[in-house]
């Protein structure tokens, strides 16, 4: 198994009536809510979290990009990618990802992907989501029915750009580039780990299956209900006759560890409802324009959003309800593992993105969960696919000798060699 | 009046509700489509040959996929006046229908003779933003669209009872399908710079409006009028966005006595 630790970098100071006064979370969220001198301590705060995670262990450390959004602040998630970047040396980065409908041209990405990779050493995850409708279309303004096509353009350029040799035309529909020529180019070959995270469209299955790319199911609300969609695509990976290695897929999991499952209601609870009443609160239109789902989705979700049942879930959430269907997994390091581990092999994912800071989560609390997870909970669920253990096809291959800007370099400032050869 | 089909050379099908004789006129239906009964359509046909082709993505016409842009959607509009055999008729477009007529209109302005924009899209006014149709919630459009929002909702379901799971579902889907295709002429804002283009349009213009239009405020119609050299403006009161569904007898007033 592998482990990422995820920040979604949450505004923690939404105030106590924002669902009564505001009708959105997202995309019209009033931003004299947003306060900058607070908000760098706030970036601070979760950047150090990132690189704690690293120190305890994690895999890899994650952040993903959403725009106008009060419970992420990461417009730009390769910004937050390059500070890591030079505090860490052994995770890997994942950056889940670019929103490459959005890109204009899309070469962008590939360049600042090729230097993270670079700058890291070998270490990025690059993740090439549709984008939710929120940013793609109401934020970033392309047009809902197009935005599929537009987004395998782009993919096209990128993987274009980084495998080819030398400047190549791109006539595109949406983009047109005489000199395509990605300069710098990353060090993983032939490109690192990609990454596409789907939040149900059953078009991505068959998309990921064509390249080999690994599916990452993101929902906030647990693996009992992203069970049968990961079925869904499971069935399309046997259909297609691929391999069922459960490197293919990822899922999202919010986790609380505390001492005992009374504490961890104590220590995390008002938090992690603060994430659902709060953060989740999504005018429901923004969510789907049409156009946005291909009318195969459309009928396939079987009208989730229009019957509005999960808006209705949202609103009078206990703490007994968040656990009981677990949309978050919380208890003493033995719930957690027992739940996890359920989690894991139910949905049969061999990447787990963790999510232990949750709303309005102070610092200590935070590092407190992710260190008894990586202490008591971690180790034990290592080896839950002994079969699938040489399977590095959706990981990241790391130069061996890379720097480690952490560390200073001592002596740098003595004379010697040039450039390495 | 009758559904009939055309296949256009594009490769689009479309179905055309035509009916009555006279001078051809062909009406573009608005962003929301042909609804289940089009009294003002009825009463056309009583004096014109009355031709009301729905867009790809409408009804049962197909081809939505070959359809992306702006001048794809005005070339369509030819297309099926094309293969209905027309020539030079009138043309009336409401909403996103009269956006693509006038499109059509200074593409070819020698191929119609007059021209109706009826609360028509296309332009776009900062002190007057068009709220944003593809961001509402189902009971929030009827509120927008008509006069008197009860009346109008019962027009805009057909009647159908949407607490019904299944009636709704179909309602649903079917308005998915729609306005993904009007999205791409009108999403996030509905103006594809037609205003450089309205010197060409020489055709004799209507453009007939709702007093009280709620989504694309009568401002727009004198902004209309002032980017159009030979047009005039109407208003029609006691209606809204709706105008021809809300006031039948006078819009066709109004568009018979323009065109004569």
């Amino acid at each position: 198994m592998k482990f990422t630790w995820f920040n979604l970098m949450p505004w923690p100071y939404l105030p106590d009536d924002f669902r009564q006064q505001h009708r959105s979370v997202w995309v019209d969220i009033p931003n004299t809510l947003y306060d900058p001198r607070k908000g760098h301590h706030v970036y601070h705060t979760y950047l150090d979290q990132l690189e704690y995670a690293e120190s305890l262990g994690f895999d890899g450390i994650g952040c993903n990009e959403h725009h106008q959004n009060g419970y992420g602040l990461m417009p730009s998630p390769n910004l937050i990618a390059a500070t890591l970047s030079r505090r860490t040396s052994r995770a890997a980065l994942c950056v889940i990802g670019n929103s490459i409908a959005g890109y204009n041209p899309p070469i962008r990405v590939a360049e600042e992907f090729a230097m993270l990779d670079v700058i890291s050493g070998g270490r990025l995850i690059a993740g090439f989501p549709v984008g939710t409708s929120m940013d793609t279309n109401f934020c970033y303004g392309q047009i809902p029915a197009l935005t599929r096509d537009k987004y395998r353009e782009a993919h096209d350029m990128i993987m274009q750009a980084w495998a080819g040799e030398a400047p190549f035309a791109f006539d595109g529909k949406y983009n047109q580039l005489r000199w395509v020529n990605c300069w710098p180019k990353p060090i993983q070959k032939p490109h690192p780990p990609i990454y596409i995270p789907g939040g149900g469209s059953i078009e991505t299955w068959d998309f990921c299956l064509d390249y080999d790319y690994n599916y990452s199911y993101l929902s906030f609300f647990g693996y009992l209900r992203g069970k049968s969609l990961l079925d869904g695509y499971w069935e399309r990976v046997a259909k297609r006759g691929k391999d069922d290695s459960p490197y293919r897929a990822a899922f999202a999991q919010i986790i609380c560890v505390a001492d005992t499952d009374a504490q961890a209601e104590e220590l995390y609870a008002e938090h992690c409802l603060y994430f659902f009443n709060r953060c989740l609160h999504i005018f429901p239109p923004f969510a789907d324009p049409p156009g946005y789902r291909t009318m195969a989705t459309v009928k396939y979700g079987a009208l989730s959003q229009l019957t509005q049942a999960r808006q209705k879930i949202l609103e009078n959430l206990t703490w007994k309800q968040l656990v009981e269907e677990r949309f978050v997994i919380a208890g003493s390091p033995e719930t957690v593992r027992q739940q996890l581990e359920e989690c894991i092999k139910g949905l049969r994912i061999g990447h787990l993105f963790c999510l232990f800071h949750n709303g309005n989560m102070p610092d200590w609390k935070t590092r407190h969960s992710s260190k008894l997870f990586a202490e008591k909970v971690m180790p034990r669920l290592r080896d839950l696919w002994p079969e699938w253990k040489h399977d590095d096809r959706w990981w990241i291959h790391p130069m061996d000798e890379r720097i480690r800007p952490e560390e200073r370099r001592p002596g740098a400032d003595k004379p010697r060699e040039e450039w390495p050869r | 009046m009758k559904y009939q089909r055309v296949d256009t050379r594009k490769g689009t099908r479309c179905r055309v509700l035509e009916g009555g004789s006279g001078a051809p006129v062909v009406f573009f239906h608005g962003a929301g489509g042909l609804l289940a009964d089009n009294p003002f359509l009825d009463q056309l046909a009583q004096r014109y040959h009355v031709f009301a082709p729905e867009w790809p993505g409408y009804g049962e016409s197909t081809g939505e996929e070959l359809l992306e842009d702006m001048l794809d959607f005005a070339l369509h509009g030819w297309d099926v006046i094309d293969a209905l055999g027309l020539s030079r008729p009138h043309l009336v477009g409401h909403s996103m229908g009269g956006m693509i007529a006038a499109e059509m209109a200074c593409l070819a302005p020698r191929d119609l003779d007059k021209l109706v924009l009826v609360a028509a899209a296309g332009l776009w006014m900062d002190e007057h933003p068009i709220p944003d149709i593809f961001a509402l919630l189902p009971f929030q459009l009827a509120e927008l669209l008509f006069d008197d929002p009860q009346k109008g909702q019962a027009l805009l379901t057909g009647g159908a009872d949407l607490s019904d799971m299944e009636a709704l579902k179909e309602f649903y889907l079917v308005s998915q399908r729609r306005l993904a295709m009007a999205g791409k002429v009108l999403f996030p804002i509905p103006n594809r710079r037609l205003s450089k283009r309205l010197y060409r349009l020489t055709a004799p213009t209507l453009i007939l409006w709702g007093a009280a239009d709620r989504l694309i405020v009568p401002a727009y119609a004198a902004r209309w009028q002032a980017l159009i050299p030979a047009a005039r403006v109407e208003m029609v009161e006691g209606a809204a966005h709706m105008l021809a569904y809300e006031r039948p007898e006078a819009f066709v007033r109004a568009v018979g006595g323009f065109l004569g």
